[in-house]
């Protein structure tokens, strides 16, 4: 029997198909490796004191990128907290209350156009409909510029994560003759809240990275500036004018800046991973 | 058909206090109709899953529903806490009066109605939180407790489902780390709590092992005292252990309704008495 034709020749295909998948694997890894290392090995001389102290720098002065890195902070945390409440409400329509309605249907089609609309021509329209009329630049159009693409991601998670919640829970939740709003709040929420955060997180580590929005909305400020009503420096746009620029200590800082950002962004992901796992163990 | 005119004279009978036959015998028995069915029909979208379906439910006894897959009898349950409403494509037509209120009317408030009718699935869903928030949850929706009234009412219930002996040293416990018999007998603790008239059980024991059934159904004899009992069943010992009264539903139609002595020792139709000693369903 098992010498049997049929068996040999599953069993050649069996590790043909698993060495494809292997060296798939590895050749991901191997890039990933590359480019964390090249970031390591060009960014870590960068990260001294002085980064987290000291202002950006004319070119040839010592300096840090604390003014970038408050306002990369500012930017995000205004585009998640807008972001975040619009996009678990709408992802919560389209799970609880829409379903197959005609209008559902059609906001999940435009909400799918923008997860994966460009995020330079987000950027241009907030240029358009914000910063043109107000007439400069400003940290509050930046951050609007990363809620719109927090908004896309966060319906998305929300929705599918409410879709995985069985309905038989909803039954028995509306068998107690508990009212729709509480049984989505008290049931549905809690329900899915694992997935939900790790939806925040994810696009919280989006638009941490996220550069070409921010180029004509928050457009960049060589000073620590805390009103959001003007200019704001941010670590994408510093990164990007920095590394572009002839002077070396320039580049260095732009090496540093890159680092910061991948390292908080994995920070993020770990959290988000423990996150899902605790909701694991208590299933 | 004689055995919808039986069914039909069981439930004037019962109303009108007058009978022949085995409904003479109830009216003395029996006590008072908590839910009466008149004329129901249901429809899933176009499929016609209810046919002018009378029967009554009696305060404090425990009544059966049996019947082959698809019968339609979990769909009759559901339409006496109107669960269905949850669903847009679903409908239903005729009369159920509750306490003598037709409750198919668009007017019922359905929080209400479902605070009074109970119900238990057939897969046990603990909500995601603890022990002792699964059972408080539905009765805050309700009324106000103090902390230790709280306290009395989530004992009483766990003790009534028989539950609280293994579970008062965890109660903080996340209700999904229980085992599938213990997180039913959750589930009917958490329905138990907010004190409702009738309990609808739609086969509140197929998942479950032997040692769990055994203890929901003496559980199921115990809360007859104080509560009126609807119960789907595909066991038929189990509606025969259980029961009071006895269902039995084919294709949407209700074939034979009776006392559940009548329908397991001298049913009327030979239809019933086919399904009950196993020769088909």
């Amino acid at each position: 029997m098992m010498n049997n034709v049929r068996y040999h020749t599953r069993k050649v295909r069996n590790v043909v198909a698993l060495s494809l998948s292997l060296f798939a694997t590895l050749t991901g890894l191997f890039i990933l490796t590359i480019i964390l290392a090249t970031l390591f090995i060009n960014g870590f001389d960068a990260i001294k004191p002085s980064i987290f102290t000291e202002m950006t720098p004319p070119p040839g002065e010592a300096g840090g990128l604390l003014n970038a890195i408050y306002g990369s902070i500012m930017l995000t945390l205004v585009g998640i907290v807008t972001g975040t409440p619009l996009g678990i409400m709408a992802g919560t329509y389209l799970a609880e209350y829409g379903r197959s309605e005609r209008i559902a249907q059609i906001v999940r089609f435009i909400n799918d156009i923008l997860l994966s609309a460009p995020s330079i021509a987000v950027g241009i329209f907030i240029y358009e409909i914000m910063v043109a009329p107000m007439g400069h630049f400003s940290a509050w159009a930046g951050g609007m510029a990363l809620a719109v693409i927090v908004v896309p991601v966060v319906v998305r998670t929300t929705e599918d994560m409410l879709n995985l919640v069985p309905n038989t829970l909803r039954e028995s939740a509306s068998a107690l003759g508990t009212p729709k709003w509480r049984v989505i709040s008290s049931v549905c929420y809690r329900a899915a809240r694992n997935g939900m955060i790790t939806g925040v997180l994810l696009a919280l580590a989006r638009i941490s990275g996220e550069t070409a929005p921010l180029l004509f909305t928050a457009l960049n400020n060589q000073f620590f500036s805390t009103n959001m009503n003007a200019p704001m420096a941010n670590l994408p746009v510093v990164i990007y004018q920095m590394a572009l620029s002839p002077y070396d200590d320039w580049q260095e800082l732009a090496w540093g800046g890159a680092l910061i950002i991948t390292i908080g962004i994995l920070a993020l992901n770990i959290v988000a991973r423990y996150l899902a796992s605790l909701g694991g163990e208590r299933r | 058909m004689s055995g919808a005119e039986r069914i039909n004279l069981g439930v004037e009978a019962d109303l009108a206090m007058s009978g022949i036959s085995s409904a003479a015998r109830d009216k003395t028995e029996a006590r008072s109709v908590k839910i009466s069915v008149k004329d129901l029909n249901f429809y899933y979208n176009t499929h016609h899953a209810l046919k002018d379906v009378s029967l009554p439910i009696h305060e404090k006894q425990v009544t059966a529903f049996i019947g082959p897959s698809g019968c339609g009898k979990s769909t009759l349950l559901r339409v006496f806490n109107r669960m269905y409403d949850l669903y847009p494509k679903q409908r239903a037509e005729g009369e159920v009066l509750f306490d003598g209120v037709n409750i198919l009317t668009p007017n019922i408030d359905l929080n209400l109605l479902r605070a009074r009718i109970g119900m238990v699935f057939q897969k046990p869903t603990p909500f995601p939180m603890s022990i002792y928030d699964n059972i408080a949850f539905g009765v805050k929706l309700y009324e106000r407790l103090s902390s230790s009234e709280m306290a009395d009412r989530v004992e009483h219930s766990l003790r009534r489902a028989a539950l609280w002996d293994e579970v008062k040293d965890k109660l903080k416990q996340s209700g999904l780390s229980l085992s599938g018999g213990q997180q039913q007998r959750l589930c009917i603790a958490r329905a138990v709590a907010v004190e409702p008239e009738v309990l609808l059980l739609d086969e509140p024991a197929s998942a479950l092992d032997p040692i769990s059934t055994a203890k929901i159904e003496e559980l199921i004899d115990e809360l007859k005292t104080d509560y009126t009992i609807a119960i789907v069943t595909h066991n038929m010992q189990q509606a025969a252990r259980v029961s009071d009264f006895t269902a039995f539903m084919y294709l949407g139609e209700l074939i034979e309704f009776d006392r559940t002595s009548t329908v397991f020792t001298s049913p009327a139709l030979k239809q019933t008495q086919d399904y009950i000693t196993g020769r088909f369903g």
